[in-house]
């Protein structure tokens, strides 16, 4: 085996092109459980917003309505959760999950009903969103190196990877450096307190909950606009879980849990990559294996083998005012 | 749950409101799906319960779910949310087999049926045995690990399963178990419910009930159980260890659920194969909630989930724009309103109750 049969380029520019479903989905949950909310439901969120992105993009032929679509589905998603866990005060795990459950189905149902092709929905041929090619790239395409790095690994992509690594700096901000982001951080740790400072709690873990929601849908229509083409059924695989993971992670914090994501998105690349390539020691590795590969991270990730994350003090409370 | 209102209504009346309006976005599902909701509910009922048969089946699909709702249950009498009864379940479905493909050759049924039993109790404890330990020994959160634990068994079952295909096979799937390894079928003994694969896992499923309901609410181990799960700072006072409870429940859980692979294995297709579970491990989680825990509540969850199982097939072979796939919607929406907004209804029975006195 050489260094070339591993494709490291191919790797990386796979790794950028992977990461934005999870971090979407991360900075989504990120607002969400900052504010003191659960959000398990990210899966089911992602899900509905693929489906609606690709159904109406595919119906108007137009990939911008299918993420304006895809944007709302989300929001309502999120406004549900919202009023589960803020107003009714009741289980968040149980809410997300059954959302994540409702979706897999609803989707499937939705899709057989409209498109008839068992739970698919047709491709999107040029309703896809298109790539943007950097000027010059192709004065450059003929340098070594430097012409594959401008014109693959950083141009090339469609608007929303750009979108989704332009978000990573800005939620930063906002958490970190805004007055939002203070009252959003004071409202995971201890509501009470920021409740005695005279913040709207609840108001405030509504906001989360919806720019949770809006950020969500990307990580969808990324998934069916972008990247396939079409919905499939439960095409989200578990992204929705792995981007929570990379928060748990990354501790919360939008630098480390983008680190998280793309370490994820690496590893999807990896598996893709080095299928059917035959190792040295290990031999040819089955394609399942590998599959496993970031699920079995995730769980030594938490297990806290690599480092101990600390969740916002009140996640998963329901915030009662006290008299 | 409510501590103003009256046992009845909380234990009956608010898990009845709550399915009933699951039941009616469902309803309304259908109705905007173009088919109408009172003739699918007359079909449905017909093809799970009235007729002898389908309700054989019902009962059949009911046996699985009685097992992975007593999976999930148990972890929440604890205060743990088991996700994973749908991996477990899967796992311990390897467990069975191997002892099978082992001894079902030269062991007779007596002693195959509890040999497939422990293999699966086996299989299933030791999947859900890394969450547990893991929650208990490193606080890492049992819902994101036993998500991925359902994940990596998937996965690894896709590989393992290939290598149990026999040669010149091409089904993804383990050879068939002898005829001793089969469970007996009720219809033996009931030929009204003609060739249907309702067996005497039903009954086990009944016995385990009935074990669960005297473990949880009347031994000590089940106060220590539930005094964990309703304050652990309290019980850790009270002299209970919490992380050993914490393991011990979760391997019961996983054995529970492994032992709902019997049912659908041994008791029906006779051999392993690709995704056998099919999602009785999330209808677990469903019922468990609806159930609210109670083996009453558990039971009746169970058959209507069987019946929904049952009846959702032949709706779906009616109904053009109805596909099985509904009935995950349906599961979706009874954990949306009988789990996570289980109170919904409460102020106004309150209300009602207030005015009335």
């Amino acid at each position: 085996m050489t260094f070339d049969d591993l494709h490291i380029g191919s790797i990386l520019v796979s790794t950028v092109r992977n990461a934005p479903v999870l971090i979407f989905a991360g900075m989504a949950g990120l607002f969400a459980e900052r504010s003191g909310v659960i959000d398990i439901g990210l899966e089911g969120k992602i899900l509905a917003s693929a489906f609606v992105s690709a159904a109406v993009g595919f119906a108007t032929q137009n990939p911008w309505y299918g993420v304006m679509a895809g944007i709302v589905v989300s929001m309502l998603l999120a406004s549900l959760q919202a009023y589960i866990a803020i107003t009714q005060k009741g289980n968040q795990l149980v809410a997300g999950i059954a959302i994540n459950i409702a979706m897999s189905g609803l989707t499937f149902v939705v899709a057989q009903y409209f498109f008839q092709q068992g739970g698919r929905t047709p491709d999107l041929g040029s309703a896809r969103l298109f790539d943007v090619v950097l000027p010059g790239s192709a004065a450059v395409e003929h340098i070594p190196f430097l012409g594959w790095f401008y014109a693959h690994l950083i141009g090339g992509h469609s608007v929303l990877v750009y979108l989704a690594f332009a978000l990573v700096p800005l939620v930063h901000w906002v958490v970190y450096h805004s007055r939002f982001g203070l009252r959003l951080r004071a409202c995971g740790e201890n509501p009470h307190a920021a409740d005695a400072a005279g913040v709207n709690v609840e108001r405030q873990r509504y906001m989360a909950m919806l720019i949770a929601g809006f950020l969500c849908s990307f990580s969808g229509a990324y998934l069916s606009i972008v990247q396939s083409g079409f919905f499939l059924r439960d095409m989200s695989a578990g992204a929705g879980y792995l981007a929570l993971t990379a928060m748990v992670f990354g501790n919360w914090r939008p630098l480390y849990t983008f680190l998280g994501c793309l370490m994820f998105g690496f590893f999807g690349a990896v598996q893709i990559q080095i299928e059917g390539v035959e190792l040295p020691v290990i031999g040819r590795l089955p394609g399942a294996m590998i599959q496993m590969v970031p699920y079995v991270l995730t769980v030594i990730v938490l297990a806290g083998l690599m480092a101990k994350s600390v969740a916002p003090k009140a996640l998963g409370s329901p915030f009662v005012k006290s008299r | 749950m409510n501590k103003d209102l009256p046992r009845w209504a909380t234990g009956f009346v608010m898990p009845l409101l709550n399915l009933l309006s699951a039941l009616l976005v469902t309803a309304l599902v259908i109705h905007l799906l173009g088919e109408s909701p009172t003739e699918s509910l007359a079909i449905l009922v017909n093809s799970a319960v009235v007729n002898p048969e389908g309700l054989s089946y019902t009962l059949f699909y009911a046996s699985t779910f009685i097992f992975t709702g007593l999976a999930v249950s148990i972890a929440m009498e604890a205060g743990l949310f088991n996700i994973g009864a749908e991996g477990q379940m899967y796992f311990a479905g390897l467990g069975l087999t191997l002892a099978m493909l082992t001894f079902d050759s030269s062991l007779s049924a007596w002693l195959l049926i509890p040999i497939g039993m422990l293999g699966a109790a086996l299989f299933g404890a030791l999947w859900a045995f890394v969450p547990g330990y893991l929650q208990a020994k490193r606080g890492s959160h049992v819902v994101v690990t036993t998500i991925m634990f359902n994940y990596i068994a998937g996965a690894l079952m896709n590989t393992i399963i290939v290598k149990l295909v026999p040669a010149g096979e091409q089904n993804p799937a383990s050879r068939a178990f002898a005829a001793a390894a089969e469970m007996p079928r009720l219809n033996q003994w009931f030929p009204i419910l003609g060739e249907t694969p309702l067996n005497i896992s039903f009954f086990l499923a009944i016995i385990a009930l009935v074990i669960y309901g005297v473990v949880v609410s009347r031994s000590s181990w089940g106060f220590k159980l539930r005094a964990t799960g309703l304050n652990k700072h309290a019980a850790h006072y009270a002299g209970i260890r919490i992380s050993k409870m914490i393991i011990i429940v979760m391997l019961i859980s996983g054995a529970l659920a492994g032992l709902g692979s019997v049912n659908s294995i041994m008791g029906s297709t006779h051999y392993l194969s690709l995704n056998f579970v099919g999602g009785a491990g999330f209808i677990g989680i469903a019922i468990a909630l609806m159930g609210r825990q109670h083996p009453v509540g558990i039971f009746l969850s169970a058959v209507l989930f069987g019946a929904l199982t049952q009846g959702g097939f032949d709706l779906s072979l009616e109904k053009q724009n109805i596909p099985p796939e509904m009935v995950i919607l349906v599961q979706g929406l009874i954990i949306l309103f009988c789990g996570a907004m289980e109170n919904l209804y409460a102020p106004a029975i309150a209300k009602m109750l207030k005015l009335k006195k």
